[in-house]
């Protein structure tokens, strides 16, 4: 019978169906980090409970670290402050020391956003099961892999048990056919994705993104697409296994070598959505229209494109519609038919597990390469993914780029992105950023977010409002 | 985890679809390494008129009166009624941690984001998915100033309110069992080790490459 990839990966990975439709799926990797996992290891020291299998698991600290280089310079954690911060890094330090789980320390120049780190370290493989204790690890399915966000009690059963308590979502499949335009990205496709159907559009679902635009993109791009999966409600964000996948993977630390990669990929190649195989909803989205997006709103389906206005509201509205938009513009503080382009900004953010990776770095300097901010943005700060994201800039000089167009080269960790750290923006502000959350509060009590991508928010660094790159003067 | 069989509530309403779990519980408050003391800061941006302080953590801090948690008619509510898609966003448990600590029981919403859903069973939360027209009149009601009773029997899966209204709704059989008989996930999981153990070894012999130590 024709599966689904996702089929393909549940079937692989089913240790029990049960009658009422609960299952137990086996999970390959672990991935933790500080701030969801403090309550999961007390709850197994509670129970006097071990993990089932150490060599699953890796660690590192990431949402609540410092971004500033000067205190990541400091011994340890003396460069945080915050004693509750300070005391949750150690935390996770001791923690893994206690249980011995594998951890990449804050020293340690692979530290990064997990999502970053994962792939990287090829602890990220196709095929794999993927639980993290955070919902952007829908990331890690754009290589072929399942890869849920999970609560802290689910933090503690993996630990436990190495399976997860779940039950079969629905296939959604969007295929993105066409070639997009120059200067549209993966964050542009996932915004209209999230744009046509909605926060909760794929809610209970596994959603595969197929077609030829999203073939087209890199496994840095397909990585973004997936990490917004939940942004479009969808737990689970997939792309089918090809050959850039493959090329990406080889050679990465923990890839498997000689004749076990052989026998990885003989299976790895068949991790695809077979021909004819059902889905639950299947629909198309036509990559050639796609323009540069820009959110207005408080929820990431409030997007337009660059070109377009904040909308009105639509005349059928209902009453909790008309609400939900009122508010939503009172909090950003813009107008109904104010043009996009008109709108100023205060911080610039080039960061998150959706867009910190080299290449998304890349297309930020190319637009910043020989201007300068502009006088209205108070900061715009460039956080790379992981320490050999920022290594690699370093090498192609990109921090130099950033630096001399007046942007801050920071260390890297999630920083505004949820703004748990010191980076953060103040009641009022207006942030262009390449996060994925524009929630009220989301970088910062007040702080008003608009996402946007790596090129995009550079734009509005330089032009000191957003702008198409493509429409930015040419450098004199 | 709190088992669930019966409740009878007060039903307080929270008119705004797409309830984020950083509107339920702000990133300041993640910090934290145990799993109580959230009750305080649940909605806390929306909750209280002077920001939270992390200098002054115990400051007083004056209640926003059209906030409906602060209202003296909803005093002691364990009950919130939402619109659609609650508990998007961030799969934080500490939104479950936080509505659970501050008194509430249920959430009844026509639907719900997936992670929040699952996190809620773990503790004892019971999300009810119930048609946005029901879910609209008691909204209606409640704005006209009457305050709505609910109570909820999880073993026969029926809503009855103090408007004479009666209501069947549906949990994943699975989490109904649990949550009525006051079984943790882990406990249940484990009573499948030597099943696990068995695919354990034959995923092994399948893909060797994934029980190599992590080799950093």
């Amino acid at each position: 019978m024709a599966k689904t990839l996702y089929d393909k990966l549940w079937d692989s990975h089913l240790v029990e169906q049960r009658e009422d439709g609960s299952a137990l799926l086996y999970i390959d990797r672990h991935l933790l980090h500080e701030v969801t996992s403090p309550q999961a290891f007390e709850g197994l020291d509670l129970a006097s409970r071990a993990p089932h299998r150490i060599s699953a698991n890796i660690a590192v600290p990431d949402h609540n670290v410092s971004t500033d280089p000067a205190e990541r310079a400091m011994p340890g954690y003396s460069g945080v402050d915050d004693a509750t911060s300070r005391l949750q890094l150690e935390t996770l330090d001791t923690n893994c020391d206690r249980f011995g789980i594998p951890l990449i320390d804050l020293a340690d120049n692979r530290q990064g956003i997990v999502h970053v780190m994962g792939p990287e370290q090829g602890a990220t493989l196709p095929g794999m099961t993927i639980v993290c204790g955070d919902s952007h690890t829908a990331t890690h399915g754009a290589f072929g892999s399942l890869a849920h966000g999970i609560g802290t009690s689910e933090v503690e059963h993996v630990l436990a048990t190495q399976c997860l308590l779940t039950r079969k979502m629905k296939n959604f499949r969007i295929r993105i056919e066409g070639e997009v335009a120059a200067g549209v990205t993966a964050k542009d496709l996932a915004l209209a994705v999230i744009g046509q159907i909605g926060t909760a559009g794929a809610t209970g679902c596994a959603l595969e993104f197929a077609g030829s635009a999203v073939r087209d993109l890199s496994m840095e791009g397909r990585m973004t697409l997936c990490n917004m999966a939940i942004e479009a409600g969808a737990r689970v964000g997939m792309v089918a296994v090809d050959e850039k996948t493959l090329e990406y993977v080889a050679g990465r630390p923990m890839a498997p070598t000689g004749d076990e990669w052989d026998r990885a990929l003989a299976f790895w190649n068949t991790l695809y959505s077979d021909p004819g195989a059902h889905f639950d909803v299947d629909i198309e989205l036509d990559a050639t229209v796609i323009k540069p997006h820009v959110t207005w709103g408080t929820s990431p389906e409030m997007v337009v494109s660059i070109n377009d206005s904040v909308p009105t509201l639509d005349a059928n509205a209902s009453e909790s519609q008309r609400k939900g938009y009122e508010r939503a513009l009172e909090y950003m503080g813009l107008r109904g038919g104010e043009p996009i382009s008109s709108i100023a900004v205060d911080m610039v953010f080039i960061g998150s597990c959706t867009n910190a990776r080299i290449e998304d770095m890349r297309a930020a300097a190319e637009v910043v390469k020989g201007r300068k901010k502009a006088a209205n943005v108070e900061r715009a700060l460039v956080v790379p993914g992981s320490g050999l994201v920022k290594r690699q800039a370093e090498e192609e000089g990109l921090d130099q780029i950033f630096i001399n167009a007046g942007l801050e080269w920071r260390s890297p960790g999630c920083s505004m992105c949820l703004a748990m750290n010191a980076d953060r923006l103040e009641p009022g502000k207006r942030c262009a950023s390449t996060s994925n959350r524009n929630f009220e509060g989301r970088q910062g009590a007040g702080g008003r977010t608009h996402l946007v991508s790596p090129a995009m928010a550079a734009a509005a660094a330089i032009a000191g409002h957003f702008v198409n790159p493509a429409q930015l003067e040419a450098v004199s | 985890m709190r088992p669930f069989t019966q409740h009878e509530g007060l039903m307080v309403s929270l008119d705004r679809a797409n309830v984020d779990t950083d509107l339920i519980i702000p990133k300041q408050f993640l910090k934290s390494i145990r799993r109580t003391g959230f009750g305080p800061n649940l909605f806390d941006e929306i909750r209280y008129l002077d920001p939270y302080s992390a200098a002054e953590p115990e400051k007083e801090r004056r209640p926003d009166p059209e906030f409906p948690l602060n209202q003296d008619r909803f005093k002691g509510a364990s009950v919130l009624l939402a619109r659609e898609n609650f508990g998007c966003g961030s799969s934080r448990e500490h939104a479950v941690w936080a509505l659970d600590q501050f008194g509430i029981r249920s959430v009844i919403a026509p639907s719900f984001a997936d992670i929040f859903k699952n996190n809620s069973f773990k503790s004892g939360l019971l999300p009810i998915e119930m048609p946005a027209s029901v879910v609209d009149a008691w909204f209606e009601t409640i704005a006209q100033g009457t305050n709505v009773t609910v109570a909820i029997d999880l073993k026969e899966e029926r809503l009855t309110d103090s408007e004479g209204g009666e209501f069947s709704f549906a949990i994943d059989p699975f989490r109904r069992h649990c949550l009525l008989n006051d079984l943790d996930d882990i406990g249940i999981t484990l009573q499948s080790s030597d099943r696990i153990s068995e695919f354990e070894a034959q995923h092994q012999a399948k893909f060797p490459w994934l029980f190599r130590e992590a080799s950093l």
